[in-house]
């Protein structure tokens, strides 16, 4: 089972298992749920590193890629597959989790199991996020990963958790909503989901959009992408949901959950719609650049620190935005690095904010 | 086992550094003194004999240049960038000076820090500091060269911020750390530039590159002049040149080893090596050179009129350091980058000496560092006053010590330059005058007169012999450091300027035999008359600070403004603190308070708040009344039907629609 064959299911439902099985213990044991929590992660962590032996380095093209029929009429699919980029990605979480249950340890006191479903079910949704090809998988799981993450602020977070939390769905929920119209046109253009196939009906001519169109997609699938960068203007929902959150909500936001978006224009808007890519290159990089320097001088007179590193992560998110859109290779590896870089310095960032 | 191991192994030069840092810094917090002390010092000894061993080989090799491409570090479409080192003429010299002085420094800071907290943290953060900059001048290409460019920024900043409970020493840290960040902001930029005209930034094939590259169409500001402008930004901010200095006399909040090492003997000297080492870029550009010709004078100049009020017995080394460095700059401006590298070495000699003699000082008065307190302490400490007298000589430019001969040969190459030669050499000189001036201004208020400090309560005592070992063995370098360049005056040949010909390529050999000789009479009367220009600067200091002790004072106050506007440093600090920080403070604010909260997210509550405004609007529709319904249900079909009547096309487009 593990040389290949479903890897990738695993690595999506083992934490589901683990919160399952979580929510069946009685609650008030919280050591024995800590623990629980903890070897569900590091066990997930290491699952994942058998994914660096299933993805050949300079290979290309999805890998270890799993197909199973789920709803024929309309005909969405469980299909998922892995390449260099959400490699990585899956990583960078999987890493990230068992630290946040470890940062939860002491500071977590009050409905402990609930916090840890929670958690391991974020996992669920970000792996599930990263390693979905069928566009109606991905929303699913989009969705899927708002609703841990929301409880976590609201119900964790601290005074004004409430406006927060709801202020981060909303804010969210307004670019999903324009993805899902997103999704749908293209499937009724293609009569499928799946992404493979849509990027092989528009890449060999089959289906030909006309600019305005296309232009039009891109930014539905833009808009929601960059509003979970959060890219300027947009980022007002993320100060505020650092501030409220508690320090592992912090941590898989800014380590994980912002590269989700980051992570999408790559997935979606440039493969897709390269020609509207191109075309708002220009645009959407002068709003990178925006808030690069936007984000450093705002977050320099801050005098929350939690704040302070949120505004810089809507800067440093500005990098890889800005990398994306230079839409040149370099660039673009540039843009992967960064993630990843900015994940785990983020991370710990927050961590010590957390602590002191 | 090939030929030349250490060459082909020169990475262990850097790494044991490292090793010994890592181990300190892991493990030390409980050990012994004793075991940090033996680490850090063997560590970087067998650094410096490893350096010793690679230099003897590339001798033995016939001195060519040598490269290792260890591994690829980076590659990114057509861009590679690789843990490649390489050994030439230029990086011996740096190699030597930087594991020598930096092996007689450690040996120096075991006795400096034998009481202080945190002993084996401050070897920890040396040693790395020393992994880096060993990094740097191995480096053969940019990237890797910035890696260690902003290792040896962290490193000072760590160190200057050594004791970070004292809250000035974090802040010179974090200025420090802040102004080279703006210079590396240039570096940065100028490194992309490069990249971008000549698809490398490898040190081989660049310069091959720019060696054949034609000026392009917008001449004077073609992309080399700008590329190596930003380079020289870069090269002031950790050089501490005019107008990023701001953060050297600061740092003199670290510890007095530190300052001796990082903080006049290697560090600031990277900027001076890298504009030494892309001189090929440099002579392409007239425009640069003359920028870092004046911008290296004038810093020069500055920084000593500066050093001659300062009362902190550091803060005039500080001052100095700066002065010094711009002498560098001057030489590399004028495209006599050997005297430039040649100042860098012996200054590094002999300003460490003061530096570690002036810890020494401090040390024995208890960490007395105001020379106002000061005075009269020759007699007591010996050792410390003999080898800061040296040191102070080599400075000043008296023959036959070090300082001399590299000093001499800058303004010599000065006085030559086409351009603005005169000028360049009479502010030169003018320094030079200052330099003596303030040096003795100090030895005199320290060592000699009558003592000014409560004799019954500071215990003076000298320092122990690893503190005067190393000062002696660099107070003998800086009196024969400069003697490679000795023969000259009688004719011979310069053997540094000629060792280090590969790299800079031979120009001054062109000259036809008459002219040669005129060359070297103007040379003679040159040297001469810095020697005079020296002897004044000292006569000057005797006269005031030992003759008639009171006379600088009267001078003080009948020059008051002048005096304040020095003492205060010409109130840059003031003026940067207003202009940039007060200025960037209010206006980030703005952003903040204004456009974001306000603004963005004004936007975003006003929307929510608007929708749940409507909402509520809406919700008193839906009352749960039948009757209310009623009246709707009733309302409705008389709109419908009234438009169904009045407007007879509408019927079927509702239908249409519904359909």
């Amino acid at each position: 089972m593990l040389h290949g064959g479903h890897l990738l299911s695993v690595l999506i439902f083992f934490p589901a298992v683990g919160a399952l099985a979580l929510m069946m213990l009685r609650g008030d044991d919280h050591k024995f749920i800590r623990a629980i929590a903890m070897v569900v992660s590091v066990a997930e962590f290491l699952f994942s590193l058998l994914l660096l032996r299933g993805v050949p380095i300079g290979s290309s093209g999805y890998q270890l890629e799993e197909f199973a029929k789920w709803i024929p009429a309309p005909p969405i699919h469980y299909h998922l597959g892995v390449d260099g980029i959400s490699m990585f990605l899956v990583l960078l979480t999987t890493f990230l989790t068992p630290i946040s249950v470890l940062a939860s340890w002491k500071s977590i006191q009050h409905r402990v199991k609930e916090f840890f479903v929670m958690l391991l079910m974020l996992e669920v949704g970000v792996v599930g996020v990263f390693l979905s090809l069928d566009m109606f998988l991905f929303f699913l799981f989009w969705e899927l990963m708002l609703i841990p993450m929301a409880f976590l602020i609201g119900i964790w977070g601290h005074e004004r958790r409430v406006y927060a939390a709801v202020k981060f769905v909303l804010y969210t929920m307004a670019g999903s909503i324009l993805m899902l119209v997103g999704i749908i046109w293209l499937y009724n253009a293609t009569g499928t989901f799946d992404l493979p196939t849509i990027q092989q009906t528009l890449a060999t001519g089959q289906l030909i959009l006309e600019p305005r169109t296309e232009m039009l997609l891109f930014l539905s699938f833009f808009f929601a992408f960059a509003i979970k960068v959060p890219l300027f203007p947009l980022h007002t929902w993320l100060p505020d949901a650092h501030v409220e959150a508690p320090t592992a909500g912090s941590v898989m936001l800014a380590g994980v959950l912002l590269k989700l978006g980051t992570y999408g224009m790559m997935r979606f808007c440039l493969p897709l719609f390269p020609e509207a890519s191109h075309r708002a290159a220009r645009w959407v990089a002068v709003l990178a650049i925006i808030g690069i320097i936007y984000g450093a001088l705002v977050s320099l007179v801050q005098p929350n620190l939690k704040k302070l590193v949120a505004y810089s992560s809507v800067s440093h998110l500005g990098f890889v935005v800005l990398g994306i859109f230079a839409l040149h290779n370099i660039s673009i590896q540039g843009a992967v690095y960064q993630m990843l870089a900015h994940g785990i310095s983020t991370g710990a960032l927050f961590l010590l904010v957390g602590m002191l | 086992m090939p030929e030349q191991p250490l060459l082909h192994y020169l990475w262990i030069v850097p790494l044991l550094p490292l090793l010994g840092s890592a181990i300190n810094g892991l493990f030390g917090a409980k050990r012994p003194n004793k075991y940090v002390t033996a680490t850090a010092i063997t560590s970087t000894g067998l650094s410096f004999l490893c350096a010793l061993e690679a230099v003897r080989e590339f001798f033995e090799s016939g001195q060519v240049l040598f490269r290792k491409d260890s591994f690829t570090w980076i590659t990114a479409g057509n861009f590679r960038a690789g843990f490649d080192l390489q050994m030439d003429q230029l990086t011996v010299v740096m190699l030597l000076v930087v594991t020598g002085v930096g092996w007689l420094i450690h040996i120096y800071a075991i006795g400096y820090m034998a009481h202080e907290g945190g002993y084996y943290r401050f070897f920890s953060y040396l040693n790395l500091f020393m992994f880096f900059m060993l990094i740097l001048v191995l480096a053969a290409n940019y990237v890797l060269l910035f890696v260690g460019w902003e290792g040896v920024g962290l490193s000072s900043y760590l160190l200057i911020g050594f004791w970070f409970l004292k809250k000035s020493a974090a802040d010179a840290g974090k200025k420090a750390f802040i102004v080279n960040r703006i210079g590396d902001f240039g570096f940065m930029l100028g490194m992309f530039l490069l990249f971008r005209a000549f698809g490398t930034l490898d040190f081989q094939t660049l310069f091959a590159k720019a060696g054949t590259w034609q000026p392009d169409a917008m001449g004077q500001f073609g992309t080399l002049t700008i590329a190596c402008l930003l380079l020289f930004m870069g090269a002031a901010g950790k050089s501490a040149q005019l107008p990023l200095y701001v953060w050297l006399p600061d740092a003199m909040e670290g510890p007095t080893p530190v300052s001796a090492l990082i903080h006049a003997a290697t560090m600031v000297t990277a900027g001076v090596y890298v504009v030494a080492r892309s001189h090929i870029l440099f002579t392409h550009s007239p425009t640069a050179m003359l920028v870092v010709a004046i911008v290296g004078c004038a810093t020069a100049f500055f920084a000593a009129t500066i050093g001659l009020v300062q009362t902190d017995i550091k803060k005039v080394l500080a001052y100095s350091t700066v002065s010094q460095l711009g002498y560098m700059f001057l030489a590399c401006g004028v495209g006599a980058f050997t005297a430039g590298i040649f100042h860098l070495m012996t200054h590094a000699f002999f300003k460490a000496v003061l530096f570690l003699a002036a810890g020494s000082v401090i040390h024995a008065m208890g960490g007395e560092q105001e020379m106002s307190k000061m005075g009269g302490l020759g007699k007591k400490i010996r050792w410390t006053y003999v080898t800061m007298f040296i040191a102070t000589l080599a400075i000043a430019g008296i023959p036959p010590f070090a300082g001399f001969f590299s000093k001499d040969a800058i303004l010599f190459a000065s006085f030559q330059n086409e351009t603005a030669g005169r000028i360049l050499y009479g502010l030169g000189l003018l320094t030079a005058l200052l330099t003596a001036f303030y040096m003795f201004r100090l030895i005199f208020l320290t060592f000699n007169g009558k003592p000014r400090y409560d004799e019954k309560k500071v215990h003076v005592h000298e320092s122990p012999w690893s503190m005067l070992g190393p000062l002696g063995v660099l107070a003998i370098l800086s009196v024969i450091g400069g003697w490679f360049a000795l023969p000259t005056f009688f004719q011979g040949p310069d053997y540094f300027a000629n060792f280090l010909a590969p790299v800079f390529g031979g120009a001054p050999e062109a000259a036809g035999a008459a002219t040669e000789a005129a060359t070297h009479q103007l040379e003679l009367i040159l040297g001469g008359v810095a020697f005079g220009t020296a002897l004044l600067g000292i006569v000057i200091a005797y006269w005031l600070y030992l003759k008639t002790p009171r006379k600088p004072d009267d001078l003080a106050k009948s020059m008051k403004p002048a005096y304040t506007t020095l003492l205060n440093k010409y109130y840059v600090d003031e003026l940067y603190a207003f202009l940039v920080v007060r200025l960037l403070w209010l206006s980030t604010n703005v952003f903040w308070k204004a456009a974001d909260v306000v603004g963005i997210d004004g936007t975003v509550n006003g929307i929510a708040h608007g929708a749940a405004a409507i909402g509520d609007g809406v919700r008193h529709s839906q009352s749960g009344n039948t009757r209310s319904y009623g009246v709707w249900v009733v309302a409705g079909a008389i709109v419908v039907l009234a438009v169904i009547f009045f407007w007879p096309g509408a019927g079927k487009a509702v239908w249409g629609l519904v359909r």
